[in-house]
């Protein structure tokens, strides 16, 4: 049996469809399929990975190292490969993904989907731009993308839109070893937070925000800065796993107060110096599996967006709004990007971005909504992997290369064979 | 230095073990029809640490090529194991319509490997150590409504390797036969079935029961629970079941 029936969701929960699923084992068994979307682990936290009343292709059993070429460090890989294991695999040889997103479960495939971006993007840029070729398949036709095409651009950030990425060639980073050297210091309020962020010139950079301190402690986190290296720390502990979905006092208010508070504090206040596994420092969260359900069934949100690094203050306001709504969870991110972008509908621009997870309830849905209208106002943008809950029409206008998008889109699946709920939700290909 | 060859190699649990085995730095012979398929996992083995991994072509139902496969392997030194993961379970509406497919069934699930292994053993026993992993099934411990003919096959291999550990374990080698449930590969995608496990949880049992000399495993282990249960109802009750 190919196909079968099975309701599933995205990262968040908060939104879900059913629909046919394959899984196949083998090369050959994916060109056998009939053209449907892809996902991978399905990280993204909105409906990116879901068709509703439709089919879709799980890739998760296609995840071999093909070739890899020291010299170069060029690796070949297949798309439902974790992004966490290839850092695995090839930290203690001296090499790294370029680009690694938040969590090690992200798929090769998705990661270029959605062009991610990682702590050291104010310099390497997104994933996209360390991708030197893409296999895609197209109909049961495999082809080979190569970057500087239009089709390269449309695919890279492009939410699968011109069909199954089945491999890719990733030029990989060398690092100094297994480990990351990680400084960590307080940042009191948001002035001395960007500051700190503004100062860094470390490889990899990344605030911890506690979005739910208000008046002077607006804005205060933990800044942390790595850098790899070469030493002998325990093995990480093993993952937990949480157990079942969580009642819905778990991540209330004054449980997150509390548990942001003592993450503050657990920095003592002349920073620290610390080395870490590299998994403990990009994956903090993958030691905990399924940490989604920590939300409980009705799910949760991420709100994630990018201003401009002259709106600085109007991401202030907004982290202010935030922080007085109560609604905000333990550990939101605040991160400076850079300019470096690979695709048409790329989500990073030079600037500052802030993401945080809200429980799915009404409340936080308006404020999110409030969020994303300040965030078009500050001549910013939302992020497809995270969103659930935008307008089309306004997150389609913060897309300036969306019709170049649009028209390579449209060549290669005139057919609108890998439609997403996301793409019909926001009206990406025909408006 | 380790040497493993895996029959059915393509197969997903198969493939989980191929990569416990390749971060262990042993040298992998993967063993398969899917030649492109076989090409794809062996690089995989290398990158993930293999001290070697190369592909050998394998049909259960044509053991002609066997001979050739043993002189392979007889050119290896040190420590020689093998593993077979091959077997077919067509749908038993299938074999209502055409009964002669039993006689494939029973090629890929028992007298294919048995063949080999049969050939290879003198091998193993004549370097006096080496384990033989040979995976079974639940399905083999009774008979049953579903899945009989595949049952009949995996348990004639199942005593095939009881009687192969009876004979090698004097000379050192060690057989180990595995039972899984049901497993979530493309095998069981879309059936409903009780206490699913992972190819990788099943490889990690593989390769515990290896290093502690287990001679039967059931995985999930709460397989051997349950089959001790199944295999207790009286005839006259389990004729009228189906499940």
């Amino acid at each position: 049996m190919d196909w079968k029936q099975a309701d599933y969701t995205g990262w968040g929960r908060a939104l879900s469809a059913r629909g046919e699923i394959a899984r196949p084992e083998r090369r050959m068994a994916l060109a056998g399929l009939d053209a449907a979307p892809a996902f991978g682990m399905r990280r993204s936290y909105g409906d990116a990975a879901l068709n509703a009343g439709g089919r879709a292709i799980d890739m998760t059993r296609l995840d071999r190292l093909l070739g890899f070429v020291p010299e170069t460090g060029v690796l070949s890989v297949e798309a439902g490969a974790r992004i966490g294991d290839l850092a695995q695999a090839f930290a203690p040889r001296g090499w790294l993904p370029a680009v690694m997103p938040g969590t090690g479960f992200a798929t090769v495939g998705g990661c270029i989907a959605q062009d991610v971006h990682g702590k050291n993007h104010h310099h390497a840029g997104s994933f996209g731009a360390h991708v030197s070729e893409i296999t895609l398949l197209q109909g049961g036709t495999e082809i080979t993308v190569e970057p500087g095409t239009a089709l390269f651009r449309a695919t890279v950030g492009g939410l699968g839109q011109t069909g199954v990425i089945v491999a890719a060639k990733l030029r990989l980073t060398a690092c100094k070893g297994d480990v990351v050297l990680v400084t960590e210091r307080r940042a009191r309020d948001w002035n001395e937070h960007v500051a700190l962020l503004d100062g860094s010139t470390a490889t990899y950079t990344v605030g911890w925000i506690d979005a739910t301190a208000t008046g002077k402690a607006l804005g205060r986190g933990i800044v942390e800065e790595g850098e790899t290296g070469a030493g002998l720390v325990r093995r990480r502990e093993k993952a937990r796993r949480v157990p079942m979905d969580a009642p819905n006092f778990a991540l209330s208010a004054p449980v997150v107060h509390l548990f942001n508070r003592a993450y503050y504090g657990r920095v003592p206040a002349r920073g620290r110096t610390l080395v870490k596994p590299i998994g403990d420092f990009f994956f903090p969260l993958d030691k905990i599996h399924d940490w989604n359900r920590l939300y409980g069934k009705r799910g949760f949100h991420q709100f994630q967006c990018v201003v401009p690094l002259a709106a600085a203050p109007a991401l202030r306001e907004m982290l202010a709004e935030i922080a007085t709504s109560g609604l905000a969870s333990p550990l939101a991110v605040l991160k400076r990007m850079g300019p470096g972008r690979a695709g048409f509908l790329s989500f990073p621009m030079e600037g500052y971005t802030l993401a945080v997870d809200f429980p799915n309830r009404e409340a936080a849905r308006t404020l999110i909504a409030r969020l994303e209208d300040r965030t078009a106002d500050a001549g910013g943008r939302l992020y497809f992997a995270k969103d659930a809950l935008a307008r089309g029409a306004q997150i389609r206008a913060m897309y300036p290369e969306l019709s170049d998008w649009q028209a390579e889109v449209g060549r290669v699946d005139p057919d609108r064979r890998y439609e997403t709920d996301l793409v019909r939700r926001l009206k990406l290909r025909s408006a | 230095m380790e040497t493993w060859i895996l029959l059915g190699a393509t197969s997903a649990i198969a493939r989980a073990f191929a990569r416990r085995l390749a971060a262990e730095g042993a040298t992998l012979f993967l063993a398969g029809r899917d030649e492109a398929e076989l090409e794809a996992i062996a690089a995989d083995c290398r990158l993930r640490g293999a001290a070697g991994a190369e592909v050998l072509a394998f049909d259960a139902r044509d053991p002609a090529g066997y001979p050739a496969l043993i002189g392979r392997l007889a050119a290896q030194e040190g420590v020689l194991n093998a593993a077979s993961f091959v077997g077919s379970m067509p749908e038993q509406t299938a074999i209502d319509a055409e009964p002669r497919l039993i006689a494939g069934v029973i090629a890929d699930s028992f007298t294919g490997p048995a063949t080999f292994l049969q050939m290879l053993a003198p091998l193993l026993e004549a370097r006096g150590t080496g384990t033989i992993v040979g995976i079974g099934s639940v399905a083999g411990d009774r008979g049953r409504l579903g899945n009989y003919v595949y049952g009949a096959a995996k348990a004639g291999f199942a005593t095939y390797l009881s009687g192969l550990r009876n004979r090698c374990g004097r000379k050192g080698v060690h057989v180990l036969t595995v039972k899984p449930g049901p497993v979530d590969t493309s095998m069981t995608w879309g059936m409903k079935m009780p206490f699913m496990t992972s190819p990788e949880a099943v490889a990690a049992d593989i390769a515990r029961a290896v290093k502690h000399r287990r001679n039967v495993i059931y995985s999930a282990p709460i397989w051997r629970l349950v089959m001790a249960v199944i295999r207790l109802i009286p005839e006259p009750v389990f004729k009228k079941m189906s499940f």
